[in-house]
Order: C-alpha cells, then sequence, then structure tokens
C-alpha cells in the first residue's frame, strides 16, 4: 500500500527565482538543494514534518531537447500547465500578508464557497497556485 | 516567446477576474504591454481565440454558472456578468451554448465542484461560429477598436 506522495513536480524557468518565490514571497520552506555535476535537485515543502517535497524542475538536456524545452517553457508562460492547490489557516490574513511581501500576480482574491474560501495566484513564470481555507466561512466574512 | 506568452496570460488573467466590469481591448492590451492591434493578433496566436471570443465565453461560463446555482432573474445575471445589452447576451448564449438561457437554467442543476475547477474547465467551447461584426468586448460605452 502506498503511504504518501513524497515528491511532486512541476516546472519552472528559473530555480532561483523559483526559489525566492516559493520560499520568500509564499512561505514555504527550503527543502533538498544538492548539486550533482550540472544538475540542482532542488526542493521547496509546506513548513512542519512530513510534508509532500515540491521539485522545482527547469526544462532542459538532458531530459529535453532543445525544441522540446522550448515548447515546454512556452507551455508554462502560457498558463497551460497545472500547477499547486495548498491549505492555509486564514486565507484573507495570508492575501494581505502576500501583498505585503510584494506579490501581484493574484488571478482571484479570496472568495467564500461552500467549500470554503479560496484565492489564486500564479508564480512569475506562469503556473497556477490555489489557495483554500477549507470549512464553512465565518459569519462575519464578506465575499 | 516565454516573456510575450507571459505577459499574454496576465492580460487574459485579467479578463477571468474583471469580466463583470466594462472591459476594452486598450485596457486588456496595456496589461500586457502591447498595442491593441497587435495583442489580438498575439492573443489569437497563442491561445486559438480572440481576446473578445475568450472574454464572451468567460462571461457566458459565468451566467452560466450564475443559472445554475442562483434565483438571479435571466436579466439580472445578464448585467451580473459584464453584459450591458440584453439582446447581445442571449445572442451570444444562444450562439455559444446552443440554448436559451432561462432554456439552460431549466435543464441544468448545481455542479458540486469547486469553483476555480468549473472557471478552468467549463468555459464553453462550442462549434459557434465566430461572430465577426462585433467591434467590442460588449459595452456601449467602450471605445470601438476592433478585436478581430
Amino acid at each position: 500500500m502506498i503511504t504518501k506522495l513524497n515528491v511532486a513536480s512541476i516546472y519552472v524557468l528559473d530555480k532561483d527565482e523559483a526559489l525566492d518565490f516559493y520560499v520568500n514571497k509564499l512561505g514555504l520552506e527550503k527543502g533538498n538543494d544538492v548539486r550533482q555535476g550540472s544538475y540542482r535537485w532542488l526542493t521547496v515543502r509546506v513548513p512542519g514534518e512530513g510534508g509532500t517535497e515540491i521539485s522545482l524542475e527547469q526544462p532542459g538536456p538532458p531530459l529535453h531537447d532543445e525544441a522540446t524545452a522550448d515548447r515546454l517553457r512556452e507551455l508554462i508562460a502560457k498558463g497551460a500547465l497545472n500547477g499547486l492547490v495548498f491549505i492555509t489557516d486564514n486565507a484573507r490574513e495570508l492575501y494581505e500578508t502576500l501583498k505585503a511581501r510584494g506579490v501581484t500576480d493574484f488571478t482571484q482574491e479570496p472568495t467564500d464557497h461552500f467549500y470554503g474560501t479560496d484565492m489564486g495566484l500564479r508564480d512569475p513564470f506562469g503556473n497556477p497556485i490555489r489557495i483554500l481555507q477549507q470549512g464553512n466561512v465565518p459569519q462575519d466574512a464578506t465575499a | 516567446m516565454e516573456d510575450l506568452n507571459r505577459r499574454l496570460l496576465r492580460a487574459r488573467d485579467a479578463m477571468d477576474r474583471a469580466y463583470a466590469e466594462p472591459l476594452d481591448v486598450r485596457a486588456v492590451a496595456a496589461v500586457a504591454h502591447i498595442s491593441p492591434a497587435h495583442f489580438s493578433r498575439c492573443f489569437r496566436a497563442v491561445f486559438g481565440e480572440t481576446p473578445h471570443r475568450y472574454l464572451q465565453r468567460r462571461r457566458v461560463e459565468r451566467s452560466m454558472f450564475l443559472l445554475r446555482e442562483t434565483d438571479r432573474s435571466v436579466t439580472d445575471v445578464c448585467f451580473d456578468v459584464g453584459f450591458t445589452s440584453l439582446g447581445t447576451f442571449s445572442r451570444t448564449f444562444r450562439e455559444i451554448v446552443g440554448e436559451t438561457p432561462s432554456g439552460y437554467r431549466n435543464g441544468h442543476r448545481p455542479i458540486v465542484v469547486p469553483t476555480c475547477v468549473q472557471m478552468a474547465n467549463t468555459r464553453p467551447r462550442s462549434a459557434a461560429p465566430v461572430v465577426t461584426r462585433s467591434s467590442r468586448f460588449g459595452e456601449a460605452s467602450a471605445e470601438a477598436v476592433s478585436l478581430t
């Protein structure tokens, strides 16, 4: 039986820029940062124990030939690839925190639904990120 | 190429976010830092439809949501999603969905998946012919700029 989702990968256009965004802006923590030759195994994760490592991968050789890498970069930048969904304990508070840290690419401000309050943004490259506060919407919340 | 795509995506996001507001092509093109005429060509090349059509499908998708999930009148829904003319809304809805707004409402009940998933995956893609006569995003007050 499978017991855990250990690593999920997303494509980014630049690992340093991705690390800065996911750690300093979004508030994740750096996981692995290991170099082997020209390859850099770089992951971020939700702070705390036992979380899934999010591997930040750049298109390019040796995995992709240049034409394939070019195509992948174009797809990332036009938002055609899938992103990440996170859980927060307070969506509106986090929204203000992210704005204060300079995040500008919001695709949706915090919005109440029957399943909770969620918001949307994009990482610097175009990947979609959703952040959800689960559960019943508090009485004093506004849409 | 990536930089252009990223800017076009930012403009598309702006339409997804502000579909309910009066939007003209100048304002959306400005988000991408591209001239209006060049913007429409670039947008079509990257996303496969004109920005005008993209916005129409977004508005129609949101109207389908409101028709399914709320009791608001068809007229209210029309204005809620950014159309300024009931005639334009009804005609566009019929072209894209294949039935009238009230017909759609009668035949559909709420969908229980997250709204972001609905917005991403249920924006209608019917084979309706692209209407080229419209020169605006649908607002009477918007400046007339060709979007096609």
